[in-house]
């Protein structure tokens, strides 16, 4: 009960720093689950992380995943409940008021104020993360030639990342 | 039928089985992300329920607020098409298809995760996904940021939190009072709304 208590209370409180997207709790995640709670390791949240980009639906299904590993199904189910709760009921409700805010002359400088401090997350969260994988020039690599693919063309996403996944593996075997 | 029973479109309103049924096929056929996109097709093109122009209000609300940008555009859209309950089976059934799989990713990484050759194999899908990330960081930049003053509030946040270990919390409401004070409304400012609207072949991290 405890460890679904710590579940709860962790991915309730990163819900509300998913400014701009999830990305913008990376390093809170990172801090929370690998050095506070030691739920998995640095490359284990990285795998689930970057598993959780292929697969379908909003990106941060990777939730479910640490929660699974601590505490089996109940654990997947309190982490996606605390994750997605919050944020819901709030845009839920300011949803319904936003026609009254869409004239208020705050809300153009709170959108590009927050606009770029979740820019500033984001970017935080890449330099975490690339300390974490990019730790040879093969893996450098990969990531120029994903961000380049990505950047210039519409492919989806999901095949140059798993194209990276096995230039990884046959890199192995070599 | 009364106009309560109408979407903005004019076309029927959908029931909640219905809503729960498009959401789901949506949440299940996003893969690699780009969900936006997806939600623009199902929502706009192939059922008619909103105009582009309310998509794209919608999805800047989705935008500002905390939250991912596929569920809060699952509840801001359910809530207008059936209330409440709308809104719960819109996330519901954008969550279910990838919660599921992950939790499985989850039980089978227990399994076979230890091995050299998945190590291998997830460190490789790890790199692109930093490139994802960075994509998404450059084409959400290029459209928010404006001035020198914004390019010094991305490299002050980043550089608190990813160097000095400051918490994003703290760095969140530091960094976040200072640039909406920086921002603030001012005698003589022209807003135009259509230049930070976002953009729907945009790849957002939802």
């Amino acid at each position: 009960m405890k460890q679904l208590g710590d579940i709860a209370g962790v991915f309730a409180y990163l819900s509300l720093l998913t400014v701009g997207g999830g990305m913008a709790a990376f390093p809170e995640l990172k801090t929370l689950t690998v050095d506070t709670y030691h739920w998995v390791t640095f490359p284990e949240m990285l795998h689930f992380y970057s598993l959780g980009q292929l697969a379908p639906g909003p990106n941060m299904m990777m939730v479910a995943s640490i929660g699974a590993v601590v505490a089996g199904i109940p654990g997947a189910l309190v982490a996606l409940i605390a994750f997605f709760l919050p944020t819901g009921i709030l845009t839920f409700v300011i949803g319904r008021v936003w026609t009254h805010l869409a004239t208020w002359r705050w809300r153009p400088a709170i959108q590009a104020g927050l606009g770029s401090v979740s820019v500033g997350l984001v970017l935080a969260g890449a330099i975490i993360m690339g300390r974490g994988a990019l730790t040879t020039v093969l893996y450098a690599a990969l990531a120029i030639v994903v961000f380049l693919l990505l950047w210039k063309t519409k492919i989806n996403p999901a095949y140059p990342i798993v194209a990276s996944g096995v230039i990884g593996l046959v890199a192995h075997y070599l | 039928m009364s106009d309560d029973e109408r979407t903005w479109e004019g076309e029927p309103r959908p029931s909640l089985r219905r809503i729960f049924w498009v959401f789901l096929v949506m949440g299940a056929t996003s893969l690699g992300g780009g969900v936006v996109g997806y939600l623009r097709t199902g929502l706009v093109t192939r059922n008619r329920w909103l105009d582009d122009v309310t998509f794209v209000e919608l999805l800047s609300i989705s935008q500002t607020l905390p939250g991912l940008n596929a569920t809060n555009m699952s509840i801001l859209v359910g809530d207008r098409l059936r209330g409440g309950w709308g809104a719960l089976l819109a996330t519901l059934g954008m969550c279910l298809p990838g919660a599921t799989l992950m939790t499985a990713a989850a039980f089978a990484y227990g399994v076979g995760g230890d091995s050299p050759a998945s190590k291998a194999f997830l460190h490789g899908i790890a790199a692109g996904a930093v490139g994802l990330i960075v994509v998404v960081m450059v084409q959400l930049g290029s459209r928010v940021l404006k001035t020198i003053a914004d390019y010094v509030f991305v490299l002050a946040t980043a550089a608190a939190v990813a160097g000095f270990h400051v918490s994003v919390p703290y760095a969140l409401i530091v960094a976040g009072i200072i640039a909406i004070w920086w921002h603030r409304p001012r005698e003589g400012k022209v807003y135009h709304p259509t230049t930070d609207k976002p953009q729907i072949g945009e790849r957002h991290h939802e």
